[in-house]
């Protein structure tokens, strides 16, 4: 049997300011990882891959990361993907500040 | 200090307009990212983790008080009011927008300044000594020698895509401050039965293969540098791995065909090259020096700076901490700790910036320096203004007593910024700094070089800390790799692993663990804990760090 599939999101950053987005449903980027697009199959995954990544002249470095689904709402699995989630630990700069 | 003429103003102007024009087409989708990667980096243009980055060049770090104003102006109006020094003699600020780099590049070109050639597999910025000038142990002043090489490598047409980046370090001293053994080609400026030269060290390199440079040529004579060092990055562009990037840099070209071969091939190469210079780089070079003439020193009173120290023991702390001896007897070398206890090693705001803009400007020749160990030199200080001086910083935050000491930590970004990092840096120089101030142990334990780099490239130079520490990605997990005894100077050395790398809250007290060892085993209070490895080796130390295994054994 193979191993389930672990959920996906689709990333990137944003050309124009450099932060990190998250591909929705709706083919949109948000700045937030609850809004994401929660990608349960492979096929899918790879599909979704190519539609954020034909989006060059808003989106740079398009690629999937693993998400635990957490009452329905994708958390990052690993730890440079939770830094992304809010910024960097030694100022309140990027998401952190701007967002919570 | 060196100030551009018309054709390096042109230049700049020149360069800063196409790339202006080249963020605008990649704006507009006339440029994809695949075309427009190489022309950021050439620009010092990185995508990072949470925003772009500018990787400023501060050319063998020398800058005077109104190029620190802009530096300082440029945070505040397109970044977040800071900007970090780094290993490398640059500064990056870490939120600027796409659309506002080519200002950002137009002020900076204003006064002199550019981001060229901070990225990318060409000759990066030419780093020195920091005390270059000043340093009473120095036989010349080795920034004459890294403006020519600047001028030579920058836009040199033969050298935009070699196998890999390229460093230059240049010192005048044989104490060696600009780790010029970890450097593709490090040079230093001696003299030999009355001639000036250099000797010119090759290969020498951190990252995932470390390796001390070697020496290709023991003495050359002055007037063959730019040859002799275009001779070298010929032979490695041509000879230089470009199958495999990890090895690709010009250490392992080094290591697999032998320094004796290199030697031969460099020695043709330049046999041809050398006429071809035709004396107008050493004209050049003539110029340049006069431009890096000394200041004119002032003469007069010490006594205020005397009484000070007699007077006043905080003052007294930071002076024997933070002072270096100058070529003047009435002058000192003021280093400026950008490591106050608990901040980020490296990280200077607008205010501190123009602060110590300020007082260069009113107090110590206008000159300021960057140094590899990101912090903020004042080469020329009359003793008579370091009272003044001392208070000034203090006001700013800046008058950390720590100079060499266990809390002036070099750390990389890491992962709070890079993408490169496999774990954080900075939160652990934090931790560490803040935990010896609790214990007031810092002056007891004395002259320390701890390292710290969130991934195997070494940008933290882990390698050649005393203490080195290395972050790395365990199945998920953030794991600090310990190594011991690592030297950056002209006994340059690479650490040894200690063994099983820490978890992240594990590491700090493992560092507690292993300065007790050395505080238990040492001679006295002058062997320093480098000196104490060196006697003793890794086991006392590694008992220390690893007492479980200690007490399974029993």
């Amino acid at each position: 049997m193979s191993k389930p599939f672990t959920p996906k999101v689709v990333t990137a950053n944003a050309l124009l300011e450099g932060d990190v987005v998250y591909l929705t449903a709706d083919d949109q980027w948000s700045r937030q990882l609850a809004d994401a697009e929660v990608i349960e199959d492979l096929a899918h995954g790879d599909l979704r891959l190519l539609d954020g990544s034909s989006q060059p002249d808003v989106v740079v470095g398009v690629y999937l990361i693993d998400v635990a689904l957490e009452d329905g709402i994708p958390q990052p699995t690993h730890f440079r993907e939770e830094f992304r989630t809010r910024g960097p630990s030694n100022y309140n700069h990027g998401k952190q500040a701007e967002l919570f | 200090m060196y100030q551009y003429n018309d054709f390096d103003r042109d230049f700049l102007a020149e360069r800063n307009a196409q790339f202006r024009a080249q963020v605008e087409r990649r704006i507009d989708g006339s440029l994809t990212e695949d075309e427009f990667k190489p022309l950021r980096l050439m620009n010092g243009l990185y995508l990072q983790l949470h925003a772009y980055m500018l990787r400023v060049a501060i050319p063998y770090g020398t800058l005077n008080g109104g190029q620190m104003d802009v530096l300082a102006d440029i945070a505040d109006k397109w970044d977040k009011g800071y900007g970090h020094f780094t290993t490398r003699q640059n500064i990056q600020y870490n939120w600027p927008k796409l659309k506002d780099v080519p200002d950002m590049l137009d002020a900076l070109g204003e006064v002199g300044m550019h981001a060229i050639q901070t990225s990318g597999n060409t000759i990066r910025n030419v780093t020195a000594d920091h005390f270059a000038g000043a340093a009473k142990d120095e036989v010349a002043d080795p920034r004459p020698t890294a403006e020519l090489l600047r001028q030579w490598s920058t836009d040199h047409p033969e050298f935009q895509f070699l196998p890999r980046k390229f460093k230059l370090a240049v010192t005048g001293s044989a104490n060696d401050r600009a780790v010029i053994k970890a450097h593709d080609i490090g040079i230093r400026l001696l003299t030999r039965d009355g001639q000036e030269g250099y000797e010119i060290i090759v290969g020498g390199g951190l990252g995932r293969t470390p390796m001390i440079g070697k020496v290709l040529r023991e003495f050359l004579p002055k007037a063959d540098l730019l040859p002799y060092c275009e001779a070298i990055v010929s032979v490695y562009n041509l000879l230089g791995r470009r199958d495999n990037k990890y090895k690709a840099r010009i250490k392992i070209t080094v290591h697999e065909n032998g320094i004796e071969t290199i030697r031969d091939l460099v020695e043709e190469r330049f046999a041809l090259l050398k006429p071809q210079f035709g004396g107008v780089d050493q004209k050049m070079l003539k110029d340049i020096e006069a431009q890096f003439a000394l200041p004119e020193f002032k003469t007069g009173s010490v006594a205020a700076f005397k009484d000070a120290y007699h007077t006043d023991p905080v003052f007294r702390s930071w002076a024997d901490t933070n002072l270096t001896a100058h070529k003047n007897d009435d002058y000192s070398i003021v280093s400026i700790s950008i490591k106050k206890h608990g901040e980020t090693p490296g990280d200077a705001t607008s205010a501190q910036m123009r602060e110590m803009a300020a007082i260069a400007r009113e107090l110590a020749h206008n000159e300021l320096r960057i140094s590899h160990e990101q912090n903020v030199i004042l080469p020329h200080v009359h003793k008579s203004h370091l009272p003044a001086i001392y208070a000034r910083l203090k006001a700013v935050d800046l008058a950390t007593a720590n100079i060499g000491k266990i809390s002036d930590i070099i750390a990389c970004p890491g992962m709070d910024y890079c993408a490169l990092a496999t774990a954080r840096s900075i939160p652990v120089a934090q931790q560490i700094a803040t935990r010896f101030d609790e214990l007031k142990l810092e002056h007891e334990i004395g002259d320390l070089k701890i390292k710290i780099s969130g991934c195997i490239n070494a940008c933290g130079h882990h390698h050649v800390g005393h203490i080195g520490i290395l972050g790395l990605d365990r199945a998920g997990v953030e794991n600090y790799q310990i190594t011991l005894g690592g030297d950056h100077t002209e006994t340059a050395a690479v650490g040894e692993r200690a063994g099983p790398g820490f978890a992240y809250d594990e590491i700090v007290p493992a560092i507690e663990r292993l300065i007790g060892a050395y505080l238990e085993n040492r001679e006295d209070e002058n062997e320093r804990f480098i000196d104490a490895y060196r006697r003793l080796g890794l086991a006392p130390f590694k008992a220390a760090l690893y007492p479980e295994v200690k007490a399974d054994a029993a």
